[in-house]
C-alpha cells in the first residue's frame, strides 16, 4: 500500500512537471505566433543576443566534442569492422550515428551545460532579487520578455549547431579514415554522403528541435520556481541540468522509436 | 456594493480594502484588513517583522492573490478582474522594491526606459528625455550609462523609484525604502518621498518599520501585527495613542520573554513558507 501511493504520487509530480512545462511552452508559442498581431511584438534583438549567447558561443567547444565523438566512432566501430577486413565501412558508420543519433544529442548536452542551466540561473536570480516581481508590476510579463526570446533562439539555433556537429564527426571519424583505412579526404567526405539518406540528417534535425524546446523550457521553469535565497538559485541550476538531460533523453527515445516504426514499412 | 464603492470614490478614497485575507497555503497571513487611502495622501504601512505588512503590499499591487475579500483600486476590484484589466491598472501604479529590483543586464537608463518601451509607441528620441526627466527628478541625472551593479544602495533606490515613475502613476509604492541604507542616505530617500509628494500630489503608499522615516513622511498611518490592523491615523493620532501595541511599537519595548520565542517560530516559518 505505502508503495503504490509513493509510485502514485511521483506519477502524479512527474505528470504536474511536464504540465508545467507544456503551460510555459504554449504561452511561450503564444507570444510568438499570436502576440505579435495582437500588439506584442516579438522581442527580437533580445532572442539575436540570446541566439549568440546560446548558439554562436557554444561553436568552439561544440566542435571540439564532436571531432572527439567522431574519432572514437571511428575507432570503435573500426574495432568490430576490421575483424571482416571491412575498414571501409567506417565512413557510413560514423555519418549515420552520427547525424541520427549523437550529433543531435551531443549538441543538446553542451547546450544544457552552457545555456540550460545559465537561462535556470538567470532567471532564478532575477526571482530572488524581485526582478520577476518588478516586471509583473510594469505590467511586462516575465514569459514574453524573458522566456519566449529564450524559445525562439534555441528553436532555430539547435539545429544549426546540429548541422556543425554533424560535420565535425564526419572530420574526426575522417581523420581515422584517412590515418588507418585508406581514404582520402575527399573519398571520405564522398563515401559519407553516399551512406546518408535525406532521411537520416531530417530525423536528427527534429529531434534537436524538440530539444531545444525542452532544455528551454525546463531551463526556464526550474528559474521561475527559485525560492527565496541565492543557494535556493544553484539548485534551480542542478536541477534545470539533471532534468534537462533526462527529459532530452526521454525525447530522443520517443523519437527515435516514432521514426523506426514510421520508416519500417 | 458598487453604489457603496463610488460614495466612497466621491469621497476621495484612492484604495478601498474590506475585509482582505490572503493566505500562503493553510497558513492566513492576514485577517480581514479594512482601510481606504485617500487620494493624494501618503499612507505609512507599519508592522514588525512577520506582521504581514510586506505581504499585504505585495497584494495590493497584484503579485499576491487573496483568498477573499475586496481590494478597490480605481474603480475596479482587484481581487477579481481580468489579468488584461490588471496590466490597465498596472501601468497607473509604480513601485520601488526593496533592493531596487533593477534589471543587471540593462543599463540604469534602459530600467527607466524599459515600461515607455513596452507600453507606449513613443520615438526613440522622446523616450531618452523622458529618461533624462525621471533621473533628473530623482537626483540622478546623468547616469543613463551606468550598469545598476555600478550604482550605491542608495543610488539603487533612487534609480528604482526613476522607473517607477517613468509611466507617471497616480499610486506610489514602497517597499521598505530605507532598508539597508546608512541614516543619511535613508533620509535622502525620506527627502525625495516628501519632493514627490510636494510636486505631484501622487498618492503614496510606504511599507516600512523605520519610525523616523515613518513620521516624517506619512500623512496617516497604519500599524499591521500578526496579520491585522491595530491602529490607524493621522501621525498626530498615533503619537498619543494608548492602544497597548501602538505603544509598544512606537516606544520600541521588546516583547515579554515567551511570546518572544513564539514571535521567533513565526519568523521561522515565515522564512521558510513554500515558494510560490
Amino acid at each position: 500500500m505505502e508503495l503504490t501511493t509513493q509510485i502514485g504520487g511521483t506519477v502524479t509530480d512527474g505528470l504536474a512537471y511536464l504540465g508545467a512545462l507544456a503551460n510555459l511552452g504554449a504561452r511561450a508559442a503564444y507570444y510568438t505566433f499570436v502576440g505579435p498581431f495582437r500588439g506584442k511584438p516579438l522581442h527580437l534583438q533580445r532572442a539575436i543576443s540570446q541566439a549568440m549567447q546560446a548558439g554562436v558561443r557554444a561553436l568552439p567547444i561544440l566542435s571540439l566534442i564532436t571531432f572527439f565523438i567522431g574519432l572514437i566512432l571511428a575507432l570503435q566501430s573500426a574495432y568490430e569492422l576490421r575483424k571482416f577486413g571491412a575498414l571501409n565501412f567506417v565512413a557510413s558508420a560514423v555519418a549515420i550515428s552520427m547525424t541520427r543519433e549523437l550529433g543531435p544529442l551531443i549538441t543538446a548536452i553542451v547546450v544544457i551545460g552552457r545555456s540550460g542551466s545559465a537561462f535556470a540561473a538567470e532567471i532564478g536570480t532575477m526571482k530572488v532579487t524581485e526582478e520577476i516581481d518588478a516586471l509583473e508590476t510594469m505590467a511586462i510579463d516575465p514569459i514574453h520578455f524573458l522566456v519566449t526570446p529564450k524559445f525562439l533562439a534555441m528553436m532555430v539555433m539547435l539545429p544549426c549547431l546540429t548541422i556543425w556537429a554533424n560535420f565535425m564527426g564526419v572530420l574526426g571519424g575522417g581523420l581515422f579514415g584517412v590515418a588507418q583505412a585508406g581514404f582520402t579526404w575527399w573519398r571520405y567526405i564522398q563515401a559519407s554522403l553516399d551512406a546518408l539518406f535525406l532521411r537520416d540528417i531530417v530525423t536528427g534535425l527534429v529531434k534537436s528541435v524538440m530539444f531545444g524546446v525542452t532544455i528551454t523550457a525546463v531551463g526556464c521553469h526550474e528559474g521561475l520556481v527559485t525560492g527565496a535565497g541565492a543557494e535556493q538559485v544553484g539548485r534551480s541550476t542542478t536541477r534545470a541540468v539533471v532534468v534537462s538531460i533526462f527529459l532530452v533523453i526521454l525525447v530522443d527515445l520517443v523519437f527515435t522509436a516514432l521514426f523506426f516504426f514510421m520508416t519500417e514499412r | 456594493m458598487e453604489q457603496l464603492i463610488s460614495a466612497e470614490m466621491q469621497n476621495g478614497a484612492m484604495i478601498s480594502l474590506r475585509n482582505l485575507r490572503v493566505s500562503y497555503g493553510e497558513r492566513e497571513i492576514l485577517h480581514g484588513i479594512n482601510f481606504d487611502v485617500m487620494a493624494g495622501e501618503t499612507l505609512v504601512i507599519l508592522g514588525g517583522s512577520g506582521s504581514g505588512k510586506s505581504t499585504l503590499l505585495r497584494t495590493l499591487v497584484g503579485l499576491e492573490k487573496p483568498s477573499s475579500g475586496e481590494i478597490w483600486l480605481k474603480g475596479k476590484d482587484i481581487a477579481k478582474i481580468s489579468p488584461a484589466e490588471m496590466d490597465e491598472i498596472r501601468r497607473k501604479i509604480g513601485m520601488s522594491f526593496q533592493g531596487g529590483a533593477l534589471f543587471g543586464s540593462m543599463t540604469v537608463g534602459e530600467n527607466v526606459a524599459l515600461p515607455l518601451r513596452e507600453h507606449t509607441k513613443l520615438e526613440d528620441s522622446t523616450i531618452e528625455i523622458i529618461v533624462r526627466l525621471k533621473l533628473d527628478q530623482v537626483g540622478l541625472a546623468g547616469f543613463e550609462n551606468y550598469m545598476p551593479a555600478q550604482l550605491s544602495g542608495g543610488m539603487k533606490k533612487r534609480a528604482a523609484v526613476a522607473r517607477a515613475l517613468a509611466m507617471d502613476p497616480e499610486i506610489l509604492f514602497f517597499d521598505e525604502p530605507s532598508a539597508g541604507l546608512d541614516p543619511i542616505i535613508a533620509a535622502g530617500v525620506d527627502q525625495l518621498i516628501l519632493e514627490l509628494k510636494k510636486a505631484f500630489h501622487m498618492t503614496i503608499i510606504v511599507v516600512t518599520h523605520e519610525l523616523a522615516s515613518a513620521f516624517l513622511i506619512a500623512d496617516r498611518m497604519v500599524l499591521i501585527d500578526k496579520g491585522n490592523v491595530v491602529a490607524i491615523g493621522s501621525t498626530a493620532e498615533m503619537r498619543s495613542s494608548t492602544h497597548p501595541r501602538v505603544r509598544q511599537f512606537l516606544d520600541r519595548i521588546a516583547e515579554p520573554e515567551v511570546t518572544q520565542e513564539l514571535d521567533y517560530l513565526q519568523m521561522l516559518t515565515e522564512i521558510t513558507r513554500p515558494s510560490r
